[in-house]
């Protein structure tokens, strides 16, 4: 009788979750778009969801690690030994025991791992679509130093100066070994390395300096890899776009004299 | 002299065990003492003992290197496989003892390949994961770590080959699968991991040196190369390699926590097949998680985080399994035990904290940041270690025949065991809050990292007291420990129904009987 009960109820679990499974894969095909033509909306910051995310993931695991931890203690002050020859008393569990407790905890853990993964995924999505209106920069690393490129030729090393409020995509190769392109204050990061076009984007909204360090070893003065990320307010930024530009076309056309 | 001889050509599978532990415990020495040279290096910012970054690196290699290859698979899968796995299936010795002597013999060539570190002016500076195209344009001798690699890898396969057959047919007549001890089992999933997945690293590591002194172009995209490919060979050796630590010392952990807490496992067939049996299945498909941020396919690097994510099944059952035998059991808090049951905590926040590390958005921020050696240090490093120390300390009495000291034993575990926390946690807090990222020598950029790195420091501090006392405990042991009773613990599990320490060939005077109703954790029958 037990035996039919939990057969039922873990059948049903099991449908429910594979047709959970797949609406949210339907609705994930249905609104599919090539990532880099997304219809233009409000602009969604990644790193404020990684903070969300990151909080809700830590309540989550501190549950499952406080009613471990606190049921591992209760048994051991419980049942601790009272006598030298004292033996312990567990009985072998029942076949429908041994089911049932690997098959619901499965469960349990196995339907936390999807709703982990649909947000993680969300999220993901939100980090690698790059919004419309962002400005372009090319990266290229190299033992030890970051080399800008703006669109518009204007070379900066070690230093991105970007204007606030216009999210920022980085397209990134190596002269030589790995590099990782960290900024912790946006929350991102993504290796550059030669061969190949990486890319990350971030959202900058105020005006602030932040670093950007190597996070990929690459060898002796890898911890000395580090710039700046300098957030300007927008007519600033375009003055000194605009200067920099004229400095450094200046130096091109004195050398083709 | 001739005890020299005796032990260097031994063929017996419990010396061959002993060796597996003086040189891993030899790597241990010297990894952790980079591991000090490291923390002092870290203390504040800017140069701190040395101005060369290089060294840094050095000791980082090999802290690196040594640990995960020269201390912790050799000591789980070599040393107490080796000493415990014969004696728990009842068998006189491995299926193959001359391999086996052959396998200890290159583990010894390649411990003195990797200290080698040390003399050779060019020291490899390649971290233990050795990526190219750093490996190969470095000035430092890749060549090294290729060939350390390579020792070690060959010496587990060997082992491999030997405990899967010992296990499979050697057991004592009547000893079924469902009666394995949970050790013999683990180390059984952990060698069929070994075997399947040492040959990708040995292939991967021969690569970049080829690249490197022979002009290959395996990593070189201007030739047509990919640099990628080795991270992906790499971690698809070396996250299963995980498992492979982390399987055997949650078996030795099984066997310690049944026999002090003197009850059966709770769901044995549950921990057995769902758990390392869920582990073994899922190994090899979450390999990716290591390369989050290396600009992999979108598709793969969300397909694997939810392979990464549904570790936790398996895990969760194992771990399940564990709480439960303390359910109605008769706990005693000796020092073995206190291992094993800090290897539970230690397992427990390094487990959790493994999760946000599986969803790839948020390793965006994560990743290689001070939080990963954190939560591997709790999960793998730590854990295993000190599993490993709680297993020295249970079979301590039986391959001495003496005790060690109980006081100084757990004098020596809680100094370790708050070192670690207050070096370990805070590692995790910096990693996401400052953004620390690791293998830094100096980190001037990060200012407010520094008060984090001044608690790291003194928690190194007390992990280097801590197993101090640890070893000088196993050494009063040794030389003046008392003698030790047959069965100092009251186990039911066959490795102590033989003489301590047992006879030198063949372990029995008979094959020992296998009763219909006995098993390794039958409690509570009355019988003893």
């Amino acid at each position: 009788m037990g035996g039919n009960r939990l057969y039922r109820a873990l059948s049903t679990a099991l449908l429910a979750t594979a047709s959970g499974l797949v609406r949210a894969a339907e609705e994930e095909l249905s609104e599919f778009v090539p990532y880099e033509k997304i219809v233009p909306r409000e602009i969604e910051d990644p790193a404020a969801g990684f903070d969300h995310l990151w909080y809700e993931v830590m309540v989550d695991i501190t549950i499952i690690g406080v009613v471990f931890a606190l049921l591992a203690l209760y048994f051991l002050y419980r049942y601790r030994r009272r006598s030298e020859d004292e033996e312990g008393s567990q009985k072998p569990l029942s076949r429908l025991n041994i089911i049932g407790w690997a098959l619901i905890p499965a469960f349990v853990f196995m339907a936390d791992d999807f709703f982990l993964s649909a947000n993680g995924w969300q999220l993901y999505d939100l980090y690698r679509r790059v919004p419309e209106n962002s400005l372009e920069v090319k990266l290229e690393s190299a033992m030890w130093t970051w080399d800008y490129t703006y669109p518009n030729g204007v070379k900066t090393y070690n230093e991105l100066r970007v204007p606030a409020g216009q999210p920022v995509v980085l397209r990134m190769t190596s002269r030589d070994t790995i590099h990782s392109h960290f900024i912790p204050d946006f929350r991102i990061k993504e290796d550059s390395m030669p061969g190949r076009v990486t890319y990350l984007w971030f959202y900058p909204k105020e005006p602030g300096e932040h670093v950007v360090s190597c996070a990929e070893y690459c060898g002796q003065l890898h911890s000395r890899m580090y710039g700046k990320v300098i957030v300007m307010p927008r007519e600033e930024f375009d003055a000194w776009y605009q200067a920099e530009a004229d400095k450094q076309n200046i130096k091109l056309t004195k050398l083709g004299d | 002299m001739s005890t020299l001889k005796e032990w260097i050509f031994t063929t017996d599978h419990k010396k061959v065990g002993l060796l597996y532990l003086i040189g891993s415990l030899a790597a241990f020495a010297v990894a952790g003492m980079s591991a000090l040279m490291m923390r002092a290096e870290l203390t504040s910012m800017g140069p701190t003992i040395t101005d060369n970054p290089g060294d840094y690196n050095t000791w980082l290699y090999f802290h690196g290197a040594a640990m995960i290859l020269g201390f912790q698979i050799p000591a789980l899968t070599g040393f107490l496989a080796n000493y415990l796995v014969p004696l728990q299936i009842g068998a006189k010795d491995v299926a193959f003892p001359r391999i086996n002597a052959l396998s200890v013999w290159l583990f010894y060539m390649g411990i003195i390949l990797a200290l080698l570190t040390f003399v050779v002016p060019d020291p490899p500076d390649v971290m233990w994961t050795g990526y190219p195209p750093y490996s190969t344009i470095t000035f430092g001798n890749t060549a090294l770590y290729t060939f350390t690699v390579l020792l070690l890898g060959f010496a587990s396969i060997l082992g491999g080959v030997n405990f899967l057959t010992t296990i499979a047919f050697m057991r004592a007549p009547g000893l079924g699968w469902n009666k394995l001890n949970m050790f013999t089992w683990c180390t059984f999933a952990a060698f069929i991991l070994q075997l399947i997945f040492v040959p990708v690293l040995g292939t991967a590591v021969t690569l970049i040196s080829l690249d490197k002194y022979l002009g290959t172009h395996f990593f070189d995209p201007s030739t047509g190369g990919d640099v990628l490919i080795y991270q992906n060979l790499f971690w698809f050796y070396s996250h299963p390699a995980v498992y492979v630590i982390l399987l055997p010392f949650i078996g030795i952990v099984f066997d310690i926590i049944a026999t002090f807490a003197r009850n059966r496992i709770f769901n044995y067939k549950a921990a057995v097949y769902g758990g390392i049996g869920g582990i073994v299945l899922l190994a090899g498909e979450v390999w990716v998680h290591h390369l989050y941020v290396t600009g992999m396919p979108d598709w793969i690097r969300v397909g694997q985080m939810v392979t990464t994510l549904l570790i936790s099944i398996p895990v969760g059952l194992l771990f399940i399994s564990l709480v439960g035998t303390l359910y109605k059991g008769s706990i005693s808090f000796e020092t073995p035990m206190l291992y094993a049951l800090a290897v539970v905590f230690l397992m427990l926040i390094g487990g959790l904290t493994g999760i946000p590390l599986a969803i790839v958005s948020l390793t965006l921020h994560v990743s290689d940041t001070y939080y990963i050696p954190g939560h591997f240090h709790y999960v793998m490093a730590v854990a295993g270690t000190f599993a490993i120390f709680g297993g020295i300390y249970y079979l301590f009495p039986k391959f001495s025949g003496r005790m060690y000291n109980e006081f100084l034993g757990k004098l020596g575990f809680w100094i370790t065991f708050v070192g670690v926390n207050v070096i370990f946690f805070p590692m995790m807090i910096v990693g996401v809050v400052v953004g620390m990222p690791r293998r830094y020598w100096d980190y001037s950029q990060f200012p407010a990292a520094e008060p984090y790195h001044h608690w790291m420091t003194a928690g190194a501090g007390m992990i280097a007291i801590g197993f101090t006392i640890v070893l000088a405990n196993w050494i009063y042991g040794l030389v003046a420990g008392p003698k030790a009773p047959g069965n100092p613990w009251g186990s039911r599990s066959l490795e102590w129904t033989t003489t301590s320490p047992p006879l030198d060939h063949g372990n029995w005077e008979e094959v020992p009987k296998i009763e219909e109703g006995w098993g390794p954790y039958e409690y509570g029958t009355g019988k003893a």
